[in-house]
């Protein structure tokens, strides 16, 4: 049930992430300060700054990579401290990784198998002694983990090493992998980033794909134009703060944003 | 299609039948040729396949580099010692009060405890370093083998436990149903000698434990495993908890060394600190790089050529060095080691994977 973003739906039980006041300093940098995002369900919101605005900060805090210093957390109306990155995707919410984090020696396929791991449970004895439930249960991944590389595109690639896949593609397992996991909010870091134009309109098409599957994305880019394009709201880092909040259109119109995009040269 | 794909399995049963037939053979065969010293190398390389196929979980799936894995191989090796030998009754008036027919726990079950002695130890070595990695690991790991094996060195005061340097003889005999392993088996048609029974006892553990292995590395773990040696923090994002993981890798590893060590130390009847030195940790690592880290068949290949290789050289070295200077140069236990360091340099420049590695590896 995709709920559509409305700017009447403000309580937070619409509200799938809604984190506020996350602060994160390295030595003298403040690199996020008192950062607030909401992500309402069946959305698609974007993350956009200049190059070190803290994106990428603000994405390994909320997934529990980095600890915060401070903040509120709300995922799916349950209140988290991202201590743990196994247990916030067990929670629900996975991630992919700017600078792409395959397990290259491993098959194409098992890479998404790998990802099944956290929704499935067969034991220690239930793996050396191939107990018809651990059988059936390993058959059940690799069907899944079939269906999802068709879903991305990839099926044909499925035995091949993951580390010899072209760069469009590493990314689209990165996303086939993270849905494996089978996320409430997928948070994606850069999908786009070195894609070539073709590449780019693919992907985008995807993401809008697991969008009407009833999935919420969250999306950080440096390309405006797949921004905009995509995302129903979208928020504007600049060095660590949030400068701007709002649906695509008002955002590009935001004052504050174009100067952090283009400059103003006066400062 | 469908006809070349039964006669595809057909072969392969095939095979595995030949395969079978030929280790049954392999004793006899070899004994006929070379006597009774060349079936004991046979069984100690069995044993030895046993130690790489643990050590590959660790090293080869999980990828923590552990230099201490001969640690477990002695954990087991004492425990069986010290649970079925003289020693313990004649240095403790108590235990040779409440065991009067001396101390003899059967093989079996001192097997099914160093398993989890071992395990247990494996995780006392794993918990403190979850988050080292490479290097660090690998000193923290020499430094627990060291400790074990100076432990057993030095615990002969003030209670003489271990024996020390001395180390520990009189030990049992491998007995299992009723068979004892140092006498010939008759049975009616054929005579078995123990060497060689002892052989088919190795070669069955052997193949438990590869099986075990291929099993492990096709679920759900193993894929784990393999995911945190490739990108702990990838792994991490997948919701695996890479500690547990970690911990469940030493704990298999070491329970594997821990059933060697108890067999090790029945076979041969006597066991000191000597055999467990930071050099044998060495020789098992070696195995596992050399042969194919982290493939079982390769793996598996490794342990063969290093356990047989040092006694293959003794044949050849000596004899020739006598043929052609008249007497020995250069000493059998030097050039050994220079093979090893050398092999293990040529490996690691011109095929990293190992002799035999995964097939679709570095393509």
């Amino acid at each position: 049930m995709a709920k559509e973003w409305g700017k009447t739906m403000t309580s937070s039980d619409h509200l799938l992430l809604d984190v506020t006041d996350v602060s994160k300093r390295f030595g003298g940098v403040q690199a996020l300060d008192s950062v607030g995002l909401q992500v309402a369900h069946g959305a698609i919101v974007g993350l956009i700054g200049p190059n070190g605005a803290g994106k990428t900060t603000f994405f390994n805090v909320i997934t529990g990579l980095y600890p915060a210093d401070t903040g509120i957390f709300l995922f799916d109306g349950q209140s988290y401290f991202p201590e743990s990155v196994s247990e916030v995707t067990k929670s629900g919410l996975a991630r992919t990784f700017q600078n792409i984090r395959l397990f290259g020696e491993m098959s194409v396929l098992e890479n998404v198998m790998v990802g099944c791991h956290c929704r499935t449970k067969a034991g220690l004895l239930g793996a050396i002694f191939r107990f018809p439930s651990a059988k059936r249960e390993e058959r059940a991944i690799k069907e899944k983990a079939q269906q999802l590389l068709a879903y991305v595109g990839l099926g044909e690639f499925a035995n091949m090493q993951a580390r010899n896949l072209s760069y469009g593609h590493q990314r689209r397992l990165e996303i086939a992998r993270a849905l494996a996991t089978e996320p409430k909010l997928l948070a994606l870091d850069e999908p786009a980033a070195g894609m070539n134009a073709t590449e780019k309109v693919q992907l985008r098409e995807l993401i809008d794909k697991i969008r009407r599957d009833h999935r919420t994305v969250l999306l950080i880019e440096h390309d405006v134009k797949l921004v905009m394009g995509l995302c129903d709201r979208v928020t504007v880092l600049d060095y660590g703060k949030v400068i701007a909040q709002g649906t695509p259109a008002e955002v590009q119109r935001n004052p504050q944003v174009i100067e952090a995009y283009l400059g103003t040269g006066g400062h | 299609m469908l006809k070349s794909l039964f006669t595809n399995r057909l072969s392969r049963s095939a095979y595995l039948w030949l395969g079978a037939i030929a280790l049954v053979l392999l004793p006899w065969v070899v004994g006929a040729g070379g006597g009774n010293y060349w079936v004991r190398v046979l069984d100690f390389a069995l044993l030895y396949i046993v130690l790489a196929l643990g050590l590959n979980v660790v090293v080869g799936f999980a990828g923590l580099l552990d230099l201490g894995y001969i640690a477990f191989y002695a954990l087991g090796a004492y425990s069986f010692a010290l649970l079925a030998s003289p020693h313990l009754p004649t240095q403790f008036e108590s235990i040779a009060a409440t065991f009067p027919e001396g101390m003899h726990f059967s093989p079996w079950m001192v097997a099914v405890f160093s398993i989890i002695l071992a395990a247990l130890f494996g995780l006392i070595l794993g918990l403190p370093t979850l988050q080292l990695r490479g290097d660090y690991l690998a000193i923290v790991t020499l430094g627990f083998g060291e400790i074990i094996r100076i432990f057993m060195n030095n615990l002969d005061r003030p209670l003489n436990l271990t024996n020390g340097p001395k180390g520990i003889s009189g030990i049992d005999p491998i007995q299992l149903f009723g068979i004892s392993f140092t006498k010939p088996l008759d049975l009616g048609f054929v005579q078995i000698p123990g060497l060689y029974l002892v052989f088919y006892l190795f070669l069955l553990l052997a193949i438990a434990v590869a099986i075990v292995c291929l099993h492990l590395q096709d679920s759900r773990i193993g894929r784990a495993w393999i995911a945190i040696r490739e990108d702990e923090i990838a792994a991490k994002a997948m919701g695996i908890n890479t500690r547990n993981m970690k911990l469940l890798a030493f704990a298999i590893g070491a329970s594997f060394a821990g059933v060697a060590g108890v067999l090790f130390s029945a076979f041969q009847g006597f066991v000191s600190p000597e055999s467990f030195t930071l050099w044998e940790s060495i020789v098992v690592l070696a195995m596992v790089v050399l042969g194919g880290i982290g493939h079982i068949p390769g793996v598996i290949l490794g342990a063969v050529l290093l356990a047989v290789f040092p006694d293959v050289l003794r044949g050849i070295a000596q004899p020739v060095q006598q043929f052609l200077f008249g007497h020995v140069i250069v000493d059998v236990e030097i050039i050994r080691q220079l093979i090893y360091g050398l092999a293990l340099i040529l490996i690691m420049l011109y095929r990293p994977g190992g002799i035999w590695q995964k097939s679709g590896a570095r393509q």
